[in-house]
């Protein structure tokens, strides 16, 4: 409490400078409806999502800027289409290194690959590679268009929670600033503040999982190389740098490679330039030319908070869950943690929602945790084996995938992000679509399908929707419709959202998830699930 | 109900364990188990049915399926 504000890391982009606010100079703490604690990736989402809505947000960041380092590269097609809805996925996808195939080799031999993507009709790719950095520098220009169009955010660098009380009604925010400190008033606060939350820490919150006992070495090299946009991934390298390597592109010719180290190392000396280099060369060959632009070593745990709601405190992302990087399921289950808070705060704070609405972002996210842990976990052991056994095994599927193609399948390089469908949701009504596609059952993600000239996601989201094929809907109160008959309604569309029925109703939900669908309802049918989807009893 | 086989399935046993023990002939340990390993792996393939998987899994165990 009251220590002065010191950085703990050099920045990369300074994007939100301290300003000193008028709240500093407000004899008694204003009240704001939500407080954001950590501008990252996750924070900034959820900052995008209220702001747009006309909730009022504050986000507060103890630094004035995003760190250096490329971090959390892969960015899932889920998130570039949150992002694309709070319009910042544009940028992103246009700097981004786009990539769908992964390649698996053992020792010199290829033994799979896969395709994240095999079919054509969605705007957004399924992965792309970009610096976590500029991820967030595309999140603050937008914050930056969103306020000149009026959006009530307000973002405040170099102002660090040093103590948060829940009055009831209210959570009251100390704060520290250079200025010194101040305090605000805040109906709900949500704690995007990562892995280490200090906010979570100071509520005396559990974080429990499972550590992995294995050290990852990352390396980002700078160098002009004609490997494919591909991630290529090797068990046994031929190289020997590491038990097991990874080597992926990024934007600006920069390449990220993965080493695992084994657990018995000593990190200062993993750490010295000679030391990665040599890693590299063996890697490489030693006629490559390159630059070390960032190197790091990473343990990692698979674990999560018990509950992420906490009266009117929520948190989101890495604060509430942590899962090994294979499988890209951090940053990206991060960002879906806001989509889904998002609507759901704005509904309650409009007084549209019982506050217990809150109650099933719990357990929507705890749900899409536990998934992303049990992927993470399950890649993690066939990458890790922790015993004799289990080592036997992952040789074996290896050794077999070369000839077999039943083998494939088992290898286990990372299983890779996917929205979670929310099976068994309060919120969704019982499937009424005879023989509609299991990919478009309540509780999923619309996924995406060309219409006219665009995409079916940009006119859904931000908002309730009935969305209609082969079929007029109803007007509701409260619910925006789209009606596709005839020519709009492409293959893809029936394809998706039709499969044998001549026509149905969707109600898609803000976060472009789906409430209800039938085949024919009525306007009481829609009002009910209407109901049932914004938390009524 | 399990369909896992428990009641004699292979015709000429004699033959396929003279067979089993043929492959492994000459191997190390460390060669053994890897060939059990991969043989695993096969025949758990050709079943394919989750169920009957499990309850071979509980039967190896020693426990009744």
């Amino acid at each position: 409490m009251n220590a002065p504000l010191r950085d703990r890391y050099p920045l990369a982009f300074r994007l939100y400078p301290y300003r000193r606010s008028a709240d500093q100079d407000a004899s008694t703490p204003a009240r704001h409806s939500v407080v954001i604690v950590g501008a990252g990736p996750v924070g900034l989402a959820l900052a995008l999502d209220l702001g747009q809505k006309g909730t009022p947000v504050i986000v507060l960041d103890d630094h004035e800027g995003v760190g250096l380092g490329s971090r959390a590269i892969c960015f899932a097609k889920r998130t570039l289409e949150i992002m694309h809805r709070v319009g910042a996925g544009a940028e992103m996808v246009d700097k981004g290194v786009v990539w769908q195939k992964g390649r698996v080799f053992r020792d010199r031999d290829e033994v799979f690959a896969f395709d994240l993507l095999p079919e054509e009709g969605h705007r957004c790719p399924a992965f792309i590679n970009l610096q976590q950095p500029h991820f967030e520098r595309f999140q603050m220009e937008a914050v930056t268009r969103a306020q000149t169009a009026g959006a009530p955010i307000d973002v405040r660098g170099k102002n660090r929670v040093d103590a948060l009380t829940d009055m009831g009604d209210h959570v009251l925010l100390d704060i520290m600033t250079p200025d010194g400190p101040y305090r605000i008033a805040a109906d709900y606060v949500v704690a995007c503040d990562g892995a280490k939350s200090p906010i979570r820490e100071r509520l005396g919150l559990g974080f429990d999982g499972r550590v992995f006992e294995d050290n990852f070495l990352i390396a980002d090299v700078k160098m002009t190389a004609d490997f494919p946009t591909e991630r290529w991934f090797w068990f046994e390298p031929w190289f020997k740098s590491g038990s097991s390597a990874l080597l992926h592109k990024q934007p600006d010719d920069i390449w990220r490679i993965d080493f695992q180290l084994g657990w018995d190392i000593d990190r200062n000396t993993e750490l010295r330039p000679e030391k990665v280099r040599a890693r590299v060369d063996q890697m490489l060959g030693p006629d490559v030319e390159y630059e070390l632009d960032w190197v790091s070593i990473y343990t990692f745990q698979c674990r999560r908070m018990e509950r992420f709601r906490h009266g009117r405190v929520l948190f989101a992302g890495d604060s509430a869950h942590q899962v090994s990087p294979f499988g890209a399921r951090g940053a990206n289950s991060g960002v879906q943690d806001a989509d889904n808070l998002g609507w759901k705060l704005s509904a309650v704070l409009n007084g549209h929602a019982p506050e217990t609405l809150l109650d099933s972002y719990d357990h929507e996210r705890l749900q899409a945790a536990d998934e992303n842990i049990l992927n993470s976990t399950r890649s993690t052991d066939f990458l890790t084996p922790k015993s004799r056994t289990s080592k036997l095994f992952r040789d074996a599927v290896l050794t077999l995938a070369r000839e077999h193609a039943f083998a494939r399948p088992l290898i286990n390089s990372g299983r890779l992000s996917t929205p979670c469908v929310y099976d068994g949701s309060p919120l969704n009504t019982p499937d009424a679509l005879e023989g509609g596609p299991a990919r478009t059952r309540p509780g999923a993600c619309c996924p995406d399908a060309p219409v006219g000239n665009g995409f079916l996601l940009d006119h859904l989201g931000g908002r309730f929707t009935l969305l209609s094929l082969g079929a007029v809907g109803p007007q509701i109160d409260g619910v925006t419709t789209l009606s596709l008959t005839g020519d709009a309604l492409g293959p893809e569309l029936a394809d998706r959202y039709l499969g044998p029925a001549p026509q149905a109703h969707y109600l898609v939900r803000p976060d472009q998830h789906i409430a209800a669908r039938w085949g024919s309802a009525s306007a009481n049918d829609i009002e009910a699930a209407l109901r049932r989807a914004m938390g009524a009893a | 109900m399990s369909d896992l086989i428990l009641e004699p399935n292979i015709p000429d046993p004699d033959g396929f364990y003279a067979d089993l023990l043929a492959a492994h002939e000459g191997l190390s340990d460390d060669e053994s188990a890897a060939l059990n390993a991969r043989l695993i792996l096969i025949l758990a393939n050709h079943i394919g049915d989750r169920a009957v998987l499990r309850d071979a899994l509980t039967a190896a165990k020693g426990d009744r399926p």
